[in-house]
């Protein structure tokens, strides 16, 4: 079976984004990159698959600039087998994305797609399902177990109440919660191996899509900024200030 | 303006978020249909007719529904859809798992967590971890939004009489099943909905040591939360996150306890209207967000708080 990885390149996850002084987006310059975490847990719950033998290949693929190669690297130095970036403008939207990716799905067949549940620059948790739903496939996002068994596969879920398991049948597309797995550190040999494992380029055109971008972007703001209040010095004058200061408890 | 929303419920019992995101609904427009997907759920649907600012309840009732598959509901909502301007839910697993695959069988785009509806088609949502808030402008011919609960006021849960539809198609994949679920059973309020929430960090150092936080919890009618690092390190179950991956809570009070304040975790509760932490590390991040900063070993300082309540 092979397995289809999607991954972004995302804002690394310890660095505080700013907002432009102008407002007219956030300020990514000489902003550390990398792979979004949802997607190396996905990267690295598919190499897995294919230690265990359960998967034959494990292809990444990416959607963006040039600079997006980087990331693809990344998951083909965590044992990946092959990249193919999806050359297209910047931001483009999640329907086009979904699409971009339902046509790579067509020509390569994988048996089961992972996705990271969301990415962490646009919050938005929604490529995977709208994958599945271009695909007609079945979907199981937030994943913190993931089993094979024959043409099935067996999946549990983070859902807001606990823990939700379901029986799919493959092809099927599955999103990745933080508890699936802890992502390895590439070694160095890994590294230099990743070099020179293929990486193909597309375009969106030559796949026969159009992206789009129609959720426009019209500006953004700082959030509601919290400022520091005071330190109490004991227990005593805690329960006290929230009592009769905040006046949060009776 | 025609607005569709799919109800939150567990077939017993509609979810209070549901009652934000009416209350979302209704400042876009006022043709307001709440769908109940369920089975056995005919109990919700009463309750649903009697929300304030709900035109109109449909029901499905089948067991193609009772676990809320994305596959089968989907289909639902792009059936009931038709004609709609807006369709809504809310931003939780379950709306979150639904609504993009009706987007995209929509042929449309989600706008995801929205927190402010500025027109029927600009929104705000935060971005980023909640380090910037974007307005954006939806050029689709249909709105599909997940709405963030806690930042819009419930509707009032009773005082209409709204008519009950009975909708009869049944959607079902044969390519997904419900296999079980493990739920949480707790006392305790929920953790999106609780007015305190007390949540413990990887400061607690093991799973009993939660014991300390459920008797502060259960003195002040609290809910217990936790930090990622808690859940991950086995301490408690993952339906107690807060955060950028976790819940998303905005209580009165958030006491926080052993928890550093990555913005991860800042991100989920850094609306909540009073902050208290509880960290012996005076220079955790924590302290930049907290009103009242407390500097003190949690071994000894949570017991103590526990007595004085
Ligand atoms: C993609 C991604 C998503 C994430 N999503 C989330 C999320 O949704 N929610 C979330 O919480 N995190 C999330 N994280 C993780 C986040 O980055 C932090 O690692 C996590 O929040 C740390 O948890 P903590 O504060 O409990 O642990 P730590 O950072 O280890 O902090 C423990 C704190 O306890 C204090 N302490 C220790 N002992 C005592 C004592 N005896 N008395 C008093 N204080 C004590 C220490 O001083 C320290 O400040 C995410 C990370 C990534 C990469």
């Amino acid at each position: 079976m092979k397995l289809l990885v999607a991954v972004k390149r995302v804002i690394d996850y310890n660095v505080k984004v700013r907002v432009k002084a102008d407002r007219s987006d956030v300020d990514l310059a000489n902003v550390k990159m990398a792979l979004n975490p949802f997607c190396e847990i996905a990267v690295e719950e598919a190499v897995r698959l294919k230690e265990q033998g359960v998967a034959s290949e494990v292809v990444v693929v990416s959607i963006g600039g040039k600079a997006c190669q980087e990331q693809l690297r990344t998951a083909l130095a965590l044992g990946a087998d092959r990249a193919i970036q999806v050359e297209a403008p910047d931001s483009p939207d999640a329907l086009s994305v979904a699409r971009i990716l339902a046509k790579i799905a067509e020509t390569e067949q994988p048996g089961l797609i992972l996705l990271g549940k969301q990415a962490i620059d646009s919050d938005n948790n929604q490529t995977g399902q709208m994958l599945a739903a271009l695909l007609n496939r079945p979907q199981a996002t937030f994943a913190s177990e993931v089993k094979v068994e024959g043409e099935h596969l067996l999946v549990t879920r983070e859902v807001d109440g606990g823990l939700q398991t379901l029986k799919l049948t493959l092809p099927a597309v599955v999103t990745t919660d933080l508890r699936l797995n802890e992502p390895r550190y590439a070694s160095l040999p890994n590294i230099m191996k990743a070099k020179k494992k293929p990486l193909e380029v597309k375009t969106a055109e030559d796949l026969g899509v159009t992206v789009g971008s129609k959720i426009r972007l019209l500006g953004v703001e700082p959030p509601a900024e919290r400022s520091a209040g005071i330190k109490v010095g004991s227990v005593a004058e805690l329960v006290e200030k929230l009592r009769n200061e905040a006046k949060v408890i009776a | 303006m025609s607005i569709l929303v799919l109800a939150e419920h567990d077939n017993q019992s509609l979810k209070p978020v549901t009652l934000s995101v009416i209350a979302a609904a209704k400042a876009i427009g006022a043709d307001v249909t709440l769908l109940v997907a369920g089975h056995q759920c005919g109990e919700v649907a009463e309750q649903a007719a009697q929300v304030v600012g709900v035109q109109k309840v449909l029901l499905a009732d089948a067991p193609a529904y009772a676990h809320q598959l994305a596959e089968n509901v989907s289909q639902l909502l792009l059936e009931q859809a038709q004609g709609c301007s807006h369709v809504l839910a809310a931003a939780t697993t379950t709306g979150k798992n639904v609504l993009p695959r009706v987007a995209a069988l929509l042929g449309v785009n989600q706008v995801s967590d929205v927190l402010a509806i500025e027109a029927p088609n600009r929104f705000k949502r935060a971005i980023y971890a909640g380090n910037a808030i974007a307005q954006v402008e939806s050029d689709e011919s249909v709105q599909v939004l997940t709405i963030r609960g806690t930042a819009f006021d419930p509707v009032a849960a009773t005082g209409n009489s709204a008519t009950i539809e009975r909708v009869d198609s049944v959607f079902e994949s044969a390519d997904v099943s419900f296999s079980h679920e493990a739920l949480a059973k707790s006392d305790r309020p929920e953790l999106t909905a609780a007015s305190i929430v007390v949540s413990g960090g990887r400061g607690l150092g093991n799973g009993e040591n939660f014991d300390m936080l459920y008797k502060v919890a259960d003195k002040l009618g609290a809910a217990v939360g936790a930090s990622r690092a808690a859940v991950d390190a086995g301490y408690v179950p993952n339906d107690m996150q807060v955060g950028q991956t976790g819940k998303l809570v905005a209580p009165e009070l958030y006491i926080a306890v052993g928890i550093s304040g990555a913005i991860q975790h800042l991100a989920g509760m850094k609306d909540s209207k009073v902050i208290v932490a509880i960290n012996k590390d005076e220079e955790a991040p924590i302290f930049q967000v907290a009103d009242y900063g407390l500097v003190a070993d949690l071994f000894e300082a949570v017991p103590e708080l526990e007595a004085s309540l």
